[in-house]
């Protein structure tokens, strides 16, 4: 089990890595898909299902289609800068840069996490604290087998409404940005 | 991608079967994987998968652009009536278990079948109607 | 040492993926690229959190029977239902950065940041239509 776990997400790091060094920006876009499936089949693995369903529905499907549609509109290949480059004629300067901030900020973050309770711990702050109680009373207060569909629609439903505004406020930016109303059409 | 009969073919073929694979998960949201947000975007893939092989403008005549608009709000507007009447009845807004059915329990599944679909209803259109927004020429 | 790796690993390759994705969003020029690197952002963010709601032993969320549930150990189902809003609203900015793209094409006729700084410095007066 744990070695299944650390062979998909060695293979998500190798994913990750060859997408955003694409030329091509149609192949990156298809391997954001492939991370995506890859990402909702460690989660499966997680015994995570509703968010598994809802990455692979939304993340491999919607999101991947939704910049290939972009595509249409914009150029497809990245263009080169023309800088010298350094270090083994991989990356020019600005990059070293960024390459340089990212380490030291993945640094400082994996040293955050070494007093953390370890994987898989049932006594962790995390577990402890209201989930029994959900669990518990999940199914005698709403009559569903589902406990994440009862905390999401009703012990938390305040949140899935403001999650269904953001929604469709997406929606509203979209037909304020793209649409036309030119004279002919009316 | 019209002229393709292999790809006509199977798109209306498996049309049916994606809505209702959509349906499903919405009415399955309490027994298995599955709910209001997922059910929303499979539905509104069926349209996409409309709008790749047949053509945009096809596909948008068969969702027109004034009832994509007002299917975008009707969702929200089911899920904020719920809570709105659980305030007529006598509760705190969304408190379900206030709602006129037999009893707390009852009240409380029947108002999340009622929001899970006012979700699935905005999520549909709000997929469809990105998809067709960004889509395009250049010169639309 | 084994067993201090073993118990980690799982937040450690989050953050080396919140990492490459924080990356792409520096150092690209490209906006599509940065788009992409922010979905590797938001996705590995996800990972930590279900990292953190799994339990040694336990099974998905979901009731079987409801009567003989008190030996069943359970995931934590409360990171799932944060996570679930997070992946929705993940697609929905994925949505207004590519509507912004298309925008800004439309505008300065070019989608690397270098170049359309360049043609801002030059004429800073561009309207659309």
């Amino acid at each position: 089990m744990i070695a299944v776990d650390f062979l998909l997400l060695l293979l998500l790091v190798i994913i990750a890595v060859a997408a955003i060094s694409a030329k091509d920006i149609l192949t990156s876009i298809m391997l954001l898909g492939s991370y995506s499936l890859v990402i909702a089949m460690e989660w499966v693995l997680l015994n995570a299902v509703d968010v598994a369903f809802t990455e692979a529905a939304v993340g491999a499907g919607i999101s991947t289609i939704l910049m290939i549609a972009v595509l249409t509109r914009v150029p497809r290949f990245e263009k080169e800068p023309k800088e010298q480059k350094h270090f083994f004629n991989l990356f020019n300067r600005s990059e070293l840069l960024a390459l340089a901030t990212v380490v030291i900020t993945g640094v400082l973050l994996i040293s955050g996490t070494w007093d953390m309770p370890a994987f898989g711990d049932p006594n962790s702050p995390a577990n402890s604290y209201l989930s029994p109680e959900y669990i518990e009373r999940s199914y005698p207060q709403t009559g569903s087998h589902n406990i994440v569909t009862a905390v999401l629609a009703s012990y938390r439903g305040y949140d899935t409404l403001g999650e269904t505004t953001v929604v469709f406020t997406a929606a509203i930016c979209l037909i304020l940005l793209i649409r036309s109303y030119k004279k002919n059409e009316r | 991608m019209k002229d393709d009969v292999i790809l006509r073919t199977i798109t209306k073929f498996m049309l049916p079967f994606i809505q209702i694979f959509a349906f499903y998960t919405l009415a399955h949201g309490e027994i298995s994987p599955g709910g209001g947000f997922q059910a929303g975007v499979i539905f509104s893939s069926s349209f996409i998968l409309i709008a790749l092989v047949f053509g945009k403008n096809n596909a948008r005549s068969k969702m027109p652009k004034s009832v994509n608009d007002i299917l975008l709000s009707t969702g929200d507007f089911i899920y904020a009536f719920t809570g709105l009447f659980c305030i007529f009845t006598g509760g705190l807004f969304l408190e379900y278990g206030e709602l006129p059915f037999h009893s707390a329990k009852e009240g409380n599944h029947i108002g999340m079948i009622i929001i899970e679909l006012g979700v699935a209803i905005t999520v549909a259109a709000v997929m469809m109607t990105i998809f067709f927004e960004i889509a395009g020429k250049e010169d639309d | 040492m084994i067993e201090f790796i073993a118990d980690k690993y799982n937040f450690w390759i989050a953050i080396v993926l919140m990492m490459i994705g924080f990356y792409a969003i520096i150092a690209k020029h490209n906006l599509v690229k940065k788009v992409i690197g922010l979905n590797i952002f938001q996705t590995s963010v996800f990972l930590f959190y279900i990292s953190i709601s799994k339990i040694n032993g336990g099974t998905a969320p979901i009731i079987w029977h409801p009567e003989g549930h008190a030996e069943v150990v359970y995931d934590n189902p409360l990171p799932h239902v944060l996570i679930l809003t997070a992946i929705v609203v993940s697609v929905s900015v994925t949505a207004v950065a590519l509507g912004i793209i298309v925008k800004l094409y439309k505008n300065y006729g070019s989608i690397e940041d270098d170049e359309i700084k360049m043609r801002e410095l030059k004429e800073p007066e561009l309207d659309s239509k």
